[in-house]
């Protein structure tokens, strides 16, 4: 080896090189502490560098994870991260692009979106920390409540069925469908490894205990279990699978090979005269 | 809500080491996630102006992490090069001196704190002695042996420690503006 190459080899990064200097504020406990830890040694392990990284979101408490990372982020509109991503990745195939957000984020606001980005399947991962409640605002019921929570904001629960966003996801046509808990990192991080490795729209429902405003949910740790069943690319096997089960199966349950949606450049799109001209009235 | 509702020890599962590279290099592992979360959960108290809980916090990373230059100094002298890969099998979700994220509380006391550390103990304690009771290499059970007597020493040392702390008083997590009005 000589002196030039010595000088340009990059030692491997670490965990701690996807962080940022800005500390998290999330109440103790919580789990998107967790996730965060997760996905920094995650893009680590797959020897990412941040410059090639996006981390996109809306609103929320989980939403604050692109400013706690020093990749390229974007802390968007409620509900809105999945069209930013779709649009970074159509335009900078070359970017390893991840949504984070929760729950009301993805599955209320963002409800549509979420829908045709699974339908589009364009190569991102969709990371969402799912607590089944509005902590930022205080507590109030989002789609994956269930329905008899009974709250000061909810006397008698909401009484609706929850949304069901893993089978919502496979029916809309995600590429890769996972279910992971917070507590259980060593797991998560193989699934979020899996998920961005996989071409393809990829979500990851990850159960992250709001410690504040749900701490029932802190037993979500006994109840959790590995998936009893291998990965299937069956979508029908998938959907009775998870429509089946209690909401506490972990594993990557479905796992397809559609062909990840993205624009075939033509060369004379790529020069702005050209451009001009194509879409002059 | 209480910090002592902590995770429960898990069951006893089979945990057999093959050989003393798989031994040490759970070893590893183990103590090198005490000593990162330990770090983690100092910043987070830090964060959350607790400095007595993040001081006690920032401690116990401190001395996992001489339990993590122990275990490397163990596989220098063993010459052991080859450790195999992270693939590791706990008896619980996480390694067993892992503190669980949701056992925090930003009102915690620093004797709550060393509570958890105290359990964290107990597991590894109880981890290396399963591993004695399923192994079959003698190395590995001598090995073992040792470590489950390192972590009873540990035990020993948290217990007096916590002595030099006053019990939790009731109304521990009282807070005049708290985070959740509903509660």
């Amino acid at each position: 080896m000589n002196d030039t190459a010595e000088v340009l080899e990059c030692p491997a990064l670490k965990p701690a090189d996807f962080k940022s200097k800005v500390k998290p504020i999330w109440c103790p406990g919580c789990g998107d502490y967790a996730v965060l830890m997760v996905i920094t040694k995650a893009l680590a392990a797959l020897e990412l560098k941040p410059e090639n990284v996006a981390i996109l979101s809306g609103i929320g408490c989980s939403s604050r994870i692109p400013a706690y990372s020093s990749c390229y982020g974007f802390h968007g509109v409620h509900g809105r991260s999945l069209p930013a991503a779709t649009g970074l990745k159509v335009a900078r195939p070359d970017l390893t692009v991840l949504c984070t957000g929760g729950d009301g984020d993805g599955f209320s606001i963002g409800g549509n979106h979420f829908l045709h980005a699974c339908r589009r399947n364009v190569d991102i991962t969709y990371i969402v920390m799912d607590n089944q409640v509005y902590g930022m605002t205080k507590g109030q019921a989002s789609p994956t409540t269930d329905p008899d929570w009974d709250s000061v904001l909810t006397p008698g629960g909401t009484g609706i069925r929850p949304f069901q966003p893993l089978v919502i996801a496979l029916a809309s046509g995600a590429n890769f469908v996972a279910r992971a808990f917070s507590g259980d990192t060593h797991g998560t991080m193989d699934m979020i490894i899996a998920a961005i490795k996989h071409p393809g729209f990829s979500f990851v429902q990850i159960l992250s205990p709001c410690v504040t405003f749900r701490p029932d949910q802190k037993e979500w740790r006994h109840m959790v279990r590995t998936a009893p069943v291998p990965t299937t690319d069956d979508p029908a096997r998938a959907a009775r699978r998870i429509m089946t089960d209690d909401g506490f199966n972990l594993g990557i349950l479905y796992q397809g090979d559609r062909p990840p949606y993205q624009i075939s450049y033509r060369d004379h799109v790529e020069d702005p005269a050209s451009m001009g001209e194509e879409f002059r009235i | 809500m209480s910090t002592h509702q902590v995770k429960d020890l898990p069951p006893q599962l089979a945990m057999e080491m093959h050989n003393i590279a798989e031994l040490l290099a759970h070893a590893l592992a183990l103590e090198e996630e005490a000593s990162e979360r330990y770090a983690e959960l100092a910043e987070i108290m830090q964060a959350h102006n607790n400095p007595d809980a993040a001081e006690l916090f920032t401690r116990m990373a401190g001395v996992e992490q001489l339990h993590v230059d122990g275990i490397r100094q163990q596989i220098r002298q063993r010459k052991l090069t080859d450790l195999p890969s992270a693939q590791y099998r706990w008896l619980g979700l996480e390694g067993p001196e892992t503190t669980d994220h949701a056992d925090l509380h930003y009102l915690m006391t620093p004797r709550q704190a060393l509570m958890l550390a105290l359990l964290n103990e107990q597991r590894a304690h109880d981890f290396y002695n399963d591993i004695c009771r399923h192994s079959s290499d003698p190395e590995v059970i001598e090995l073992a042996r040792e470590l489950a007597a390192e972590e009873r020493e540990h035990v020993a040392w948290v217990e007096l420690w916590l002595g030099r702390f006053p019990p939790t008083e009731d109304g521990w997590d009282h807070d005049d503006d708290p985070p959740n009005l509903q509660a």
